[in-house]
Order: C-alpha cells, then structure tokens, then sequence
C-alpha cells in the first residue's frame, strides 16, 4: 500500500454524492474510495441510507449529484453503454435475492452471460456450473428458485454475480432475509470471497463476522459517513466511538456479545 | 356537397341519437336492474342453496355465460314464439325480448361476483356473530351481506358498464336505440364515417359516465381493507 | 312444437354450420394474434414508458374498450375501410372485407384488453428482479425481454383464456358486417327452415363445445409451460 512514488488509484470511488427520496435527504454529500482487495463494512441504523448508497454505486438508483469513478474514470450516466459496461464490473447482491424465478439455478448464472457477455451456450454453461460448484451447489444446478432454501438462493446470487467477473462487489445485507440456521453457508462464501481478495462493500448488521474481514468500517446515520477506521480502532475498548455504541446496543439485542467489549465483538 | 360536420350535428344527428339515447336507456335501466335481482338470486343461491338448487343456478349461469348474447337475443325475439306450450306461446316486442335477453345475460356474470363477494367473508365471522347472539338472519344481513356487497360492487359496476355497451345489440333485433338510430341516420345520409363515429363518442361518454359513478359508489361505500383492486 | 322434426331440421343444419367455424375460428386465431402482437408492446409501453407514451396507451385503451364491437364494426367496415379502399393503391388488398374488418375490429379491442392483463402480469413480479438485471449489466430492453415478458407471459395465460372466450363470443357478431361464421348461418337456416329453436340450440351448442375446446387447450398450455413451485406470487 505504502508505494512511494504513486498512490494506488482506487477501484472505485465515490465523491459527494447527493440523492433525495421522498423529499427528505437520504444521501447527504457521501464520498468513499475503496482499494483493490479492500473489504469495507457498512453498518448503521436502519434508515441511514445504507441500501440507497450501495444502488447509487451501481446506478440502480442515479444519484442527484456527485461523481463515481471505477478505476479512476469518471462513469457518464448518460452513456447507456457504458453504464451497463460499468454495472457489468459491479456485481451486487441483494437483501432478498432477486433470483429469477422462471429460471433454474444454472440459467440464472448463465443468463447475464449469454446476453451481456455474449457468450456461446456451452462457454456460458461451463462457467455457470463452475462458479455453481464455488458455492457449493453444483449439485442444485437444476432447480429453480422456488424449491432453493434462502441461503442456497443467496448463494445462487453471489454465484450469478461472481460469473461476470465483477472487478468489486456490494453486498446490501446479504444475510438479513435468511433464518439463523441458514446464515453461516452464506457468510462462509462471502469469507472465501475476501480471503481469495475480492473487493467488496457490504452493509450487514453481522458485526463480529464483519469485524473479522474488514479494512474498514463505516458508520452511517441519516444519510451521511459519520465516523469510518478500522475495526479496531471503532471497536477499540474506550473508543467511545458512535460505532461502538452501537454495535453494543446490536449485540446487548443479539446476545452476540454479552458486555459489548470489541475483544467479544470480535469473536 | 353535403352540408358540413357540425351543421350536420346540429340538425340532424344530434336529434336523432338524442331520441335513441332516451330507448337506449329505457332498455339499459330495466336490464341492469333484472340482472342484479338475477344476480344477487342466483348467486346466493349457488352459495347457500341445496344441492339440486345450486346445480341448477351453475346451469344457468355456464349456459349464460358460455354463449353468445347475440345468440340469446336470436333467441329470446325469433324462437321463443316458436316455443308453444298447450297451444299457447309468448311473443316479446323488440324492447321486451331485448330486456329479458341482457338481464338473463347479465344476471349470470353478476351472480359469479355475488358469489365471489359471499365467498370471501370467512365462516368463522357467521360464528362469531351467532356467538354474540345473533339469529342467523341477523348474521347474513348486519354482518355478510354488507362486506359481500362490498367486495362485489366493482365487478358488479363492470357488469353494468358492460351492459351499456352490449345494449348496442338491441339495433339487431330493430329496436331504434342509439345504434339502430345511428344507423338509419347512416343508411338516409350516406355519411357513415361522420354518423358512426359520433356514435362511439356517444357510447365513449355513456361509459366513462357510468364508470365515473361507479368510483364515486366504491369511494362513498369504502373502508379500509376493502379498496378496490386499483388497475 | 313436434320434436321430431325439431331434431330432424338440427341434424340436417348441422353440416352448413359447421361449416361456420372455420370462419369462427379464423376471426379468432386472427384476432387474438393480433392482439398479442399489439398487446405486449402496449403494455410494456404502459408500464416502463415515458409519461406522455403511457398517457397515449391509456387512451387508446380506454377508446377501444369503451366503444361497442358493433359500433366498432360499422366505423370500421361501413366507415373507414370502405373509405380507405377506395384510394389509389389501396383498393386491391382485400381492405373492405367484412372479414378484414372483423379480424381488425376484434383484434384491437382484444389488444386493449389484452395489454391491460399482461400490465397486471408485469406489476405482478416482485420488482427486485429488474432491478438485478440491470446490475448484472443488461439494458433494460434486454432485461424485459429475458426476465420479465417470460414471467408476465406465463402468468397471463389465465386472463388469456377468459379473453379467449368473450372473444369468441364477441366474433359472432361479424355477422352483422356480413362474415358467414355459425351466427350467421344460423340465422339464414332458421329462416329458410323455420325452426329457430333448434338452430339457435345448435349454434349455442357449437359455440359451447368451442368454448371449451379453447379453454381446455389453454389450461393444458399452462400446465406445460409452468415452473417448479411458481405461483402468481412470484416464488413462495
Ligand atoms: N422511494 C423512497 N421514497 C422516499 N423515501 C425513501 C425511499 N426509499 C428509501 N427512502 C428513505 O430513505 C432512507 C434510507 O433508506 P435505506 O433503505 O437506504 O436505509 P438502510 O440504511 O438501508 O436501512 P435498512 O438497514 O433498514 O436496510 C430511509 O429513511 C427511507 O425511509
Ligand atoms: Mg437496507
């Protein structure tokens, strides 16, 4: 990281971005800037703006102003080939999945690549099934959404993602739809993930897991960054960071952590 | 060269449907009516009725619906006469046949909404209400009938407002109602362009009216829970 | 009435009647093609259009479904299409066939109604799926033609079946334009024989049967193209 001569230029950054919703100012001037192989966590309380800054990233939602960069170019909105150039480069996995549910697991995968890839039928099938198999369901390939259990559907969709060979991901609370039994396939993937040096940024409540992977957290209220560090430093016992309140208050609900310590925290 | 479209209007065309107007809605109001007296029978009927009764009302109701109004119109004005009974048989004018033709026909899609309307209030509401005390026939008037007809209004008002526009089907058995009207102006001017579309904005208006009225019925008669599906 | 010849007279028409559904069913085929051709289109317009389109599709759905098929009939088949033909270069295409009329007639209404059941199909989808389509890269055209029309189609079939049916009942007044499908060769039969109970009989039974067979063969579709565990809820 500490290369003298020139600065890394980040993956993708985000400079003051602005959007309001319903009147009221959900992002309020947020900028971030995420390196290669860096894992930032979102964390908040609900309503911060945690999902809208994750869809502002990617242009599902466009934001009202602000820049985003991928790798230091500046992306147009108005280009509609570049965004869906750009989106191809940012997978993103969703709260509740979005499978598609005419499709079975494997053409779920291997949709995007045929159409936006365009890929040939057996290229695409032979790279559906091998990113199948990363997730551990190679085995599932030939079902469709409706018989797939919450994590195997959300593992489906990380697979989906990872088949476009995004150059980083945005994970919007990818575990906060699933039963507590079903929570652990899914995080392992995504611990997989940061180890095999994907970039990412996730928002999650799951604050000892993330804690673990982290480079960064950040800490959002009412649309804006409010505090951001390391894990340790946040967490860190007499912090008295917002952070740190807060992920006590969390774990105090969760039984995560009895006494809210970051050395509990962290687990 | 005819005289221009709004002269024409003035003198002519307006005049004409206006007095077609007026046997439109004499046949539409009767018809309507019979259909929601035929619907609401035969629609608690097929809900609470014994066994033979609700076969029958089912019968009724796929014969109705399963073939054309035009056919059941034939029906009613041509055959019907020919049906004699001890020697007796029953001849409809136009007005009568083409009444009896859109009630009946009517009457068996309003009956599937009734239906639809009773069968969406839970059981467990009737035991409530004979838990509280009430007769049975407390119970279906105070506490069924009020949310069925809620539930079957819009359906109900559809019904209607396709009535209206099926009342153009009278013109084939001679009655001089908007359209048999709109179509001897037709024949007399030569003017068909002209006389038929106007007539679509006659019908165009009559719809929207009804349908305008509808809204403001569900709205007058609404509670939470019970909006209409908006489309 | 002697039932005798009540019968006889039916059994004798039931050739020339017959004969009438193969105009029956081409006014249906052709309409409901039509109406699917210009249906899906509407409604995609409707429900991702811009707002001036989605006015104009809500317009020509609400003309269409407001005015009387009769009435439709006649502008068309009296009005427009007589008047059209008559133009140079127009006049040998077979523009003022009463069955041109009637195939145009039922099939822009059905396409009204149509539209509006593939628009409830699309509102119908869980929205989070446009939304990973686009994020997977696909532009939205592409993202409706690969995720959403797929679903919205399968769960229209229902209300296409239903529209099925008033269609074909709405088809039999193509006789007032004169198109000889069963309605019209009923009514011709019954005043040449003077037995209009048992030709009315026989074309209530043949539009019946036709009823059927369609409603039936559209069921057997959906059974055929269904998914595992899909239901009109999207995925349980
Ligand atoms: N379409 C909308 N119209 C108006 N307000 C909206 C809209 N979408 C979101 N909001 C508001 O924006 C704020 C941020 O929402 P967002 O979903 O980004 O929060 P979040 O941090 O992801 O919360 P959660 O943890 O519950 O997912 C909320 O106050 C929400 O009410
Ligand atoms: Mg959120």
């Amino acid at each position: 990281m500490s290369d003298a001569t020139k600065p890394a230029v980040p993956i993708l950054e985000a400079r003051n971005l602005i959007k309001t919703l319903g009147g009221n100012r959900v992002l309020d001037s947020v900028s971030l800037a995420i390196g290669r192989g860096k894992v930032k966590v979102l964390i908040g309380p609900s309503g911060a703006g945690k999902s809208t800054l994750l869809q502002c990233l990617n242009f599902l939602l466009p934001p009202d102003s602000g820049q985003i960069l991928l790798e230091g170019r500046e992306i147009d909105k108005k280009s509609k080939k570049e965004l869906c150039s750009f989106r191809q480069q940012v997978g993103m996995i969703f709260q509740d999945f979005n499978l598609f549910d005419h499709l079975s697991a494997l053409e779920n995968v291997r949709v995007a690549l045929m159409k936006v890839k365009g890929m040939g039928k057996l290229d695409a099938t032979e790279r559906a099934v091998a990113e199948l198999k990363r997730v551990g369901l190679a085995d599932k390939a030939s079902l469709y959404p409706a018989n797939l259990s919450g994590g195997q559907k959300q593992r489906v969709a990380i697979a989906r993602a990872l088949a476009m060979d995004p150059k980083i991901m945005l994970l919007d609370e990818p575990t906060s739809a699933l039963d507590p039994e079903l929570i652990g396939e899914v995080l392992s993937v995504i611990r997989d993930l940061a180890q095999g040096g994907m970039t990412m940024i996730m928002a999650t409540h799951q604050i000892s897991f993330s804690a673990s992977l982290a480079d960064e957290f950040m800490f959002m209220e009412k649309g804006r960054v409010v505090e951001h560090g390391s894990p340790a430093e946040l967490l860190g016992k007499g912090s008295g960071s917002r952070t740190q309140a807060f992920c006590a208050k969390i774990s105090e609900l969760t039984g995560e952590a009895g006494d809210g310590e970051a050395g509990a925290c962290r687990l | 060269m005819s005289t221009p479209y709004f002269e024409f209007l003035r003198a002519e065309l307006a005049p004409g449907l206006l007095e077609g107007l007026w046997t439109s809605v004499l046949v539409i109001v009767p018809s309507a009516l019979l259909g929601v007296v035929i619907g609401i029978t035969a629609g608690v009927l097929r809900v609470y009725g014994a066994k033979p009764v609700r076969w029958l009302a089912d019968c009724y109701v796929s014969l109705f619906r399963g073939t054309p109004l035009v056919v059941q119109v034939f029906f009613w004005y041509f055959a019907l006469p020919y049906i004699k009974i001890g020697g007796w048989s029953l001849v409809l004018d136009p007005i009568e046949a083409a009444i009896l033709a859109f009630g009946m026909c009517s009457g068996a899609y309003q009956s599937e909404y009734i239906r639809g309307g009773l069968n969406s209030i839970k059981r467990g509401q009737i035991r409530a209400a004979l838990a509280l005390g009430m007769t049975t026939r407390q119970a279906v008037t105070s506490i069924v009938l009020p949310q069925a007809f809620r539930r079957a209004l819009p359906g109900c008002g559809n019904e209607i407002i396709y009535l209206i526009k099926y009342s153009s089907l009278a013109s084939i058995i001679t009655v001089n109602e908007l359209t048999g009207t709109a179509t001897t102006i037709a024949k007399n001017t030569w003017r068909n362009i002209e006389v038929f579309c106007t007539l679509g904005v006659y019908y165009l208006a009559l719809v929207t009216i009804a349908a305008w009225l509808l809204r403001l019925a569900e709205d007058a008669l609404s509670v939470p829970g019970f909006e209409r599906p908006r489309t | 009435m002697d039932f005798s010849v009540a019968f006889n007279a039916a059994r004798d028409s039931l050739p020339y009647m017959l004969g009438g559904v193969g105009w029956t069913a081409g006014l249906i085929c052709g309409s409901m093609l039509l109406g699917l051709a210009l249906g899906v289109p509407l409604s995609v317009l409707q429900v991702y259009g811009p707002k001036p389109v989605r006015r104009a599709v809500s317009l020509y759905v609400w003309l269409f479904r407001g005015i009387p098929i009769l009435v439709q009939l006649y502008i068309f088949y009296f009005g427009l299409l007589a008047w059209l033909s008559q133009l140079p270069g127009l006049t040998d295409i077979g523009l003022d066939s009463p069955f041109t009329a009637a195939v145009l007639v039922l099939g822009l209404t059905s396409s009204a109604y149509q539209s509006q059941i593939f628009r409830g199909a699309i509102q119908s989808l869980p929205g989070g799926q446009l939304k990973a389509a686009r994020a997977l890269g696909m532009t939205d055209a592409q993202a409706i033609r690969t995720v959403i029309l797929p679903q919205a189609l399968r769960l229209s079939i229902p209300g296409w079946s239903n529209e099925y049916s008033i269609l074909l009942k709405d088809s039999a007044l193509a006789f007032t334009i004169g198109v000889v499908e069963i309605m019209a060769r009923m009514r011709s039969i019954a005043s040449t024989t003077h037995e209009p109970v048992s030709m009315a009989f026989v074309a209530g039974i043949i539009f019946f049967a036709l009823t059927w067979v369609g409603v039936k063969g559209l069921s057997l579709l959906e059974n055929k193209v269904r998914i595992a565990g899909y239901t009109r809820q999207g995925a349980v």
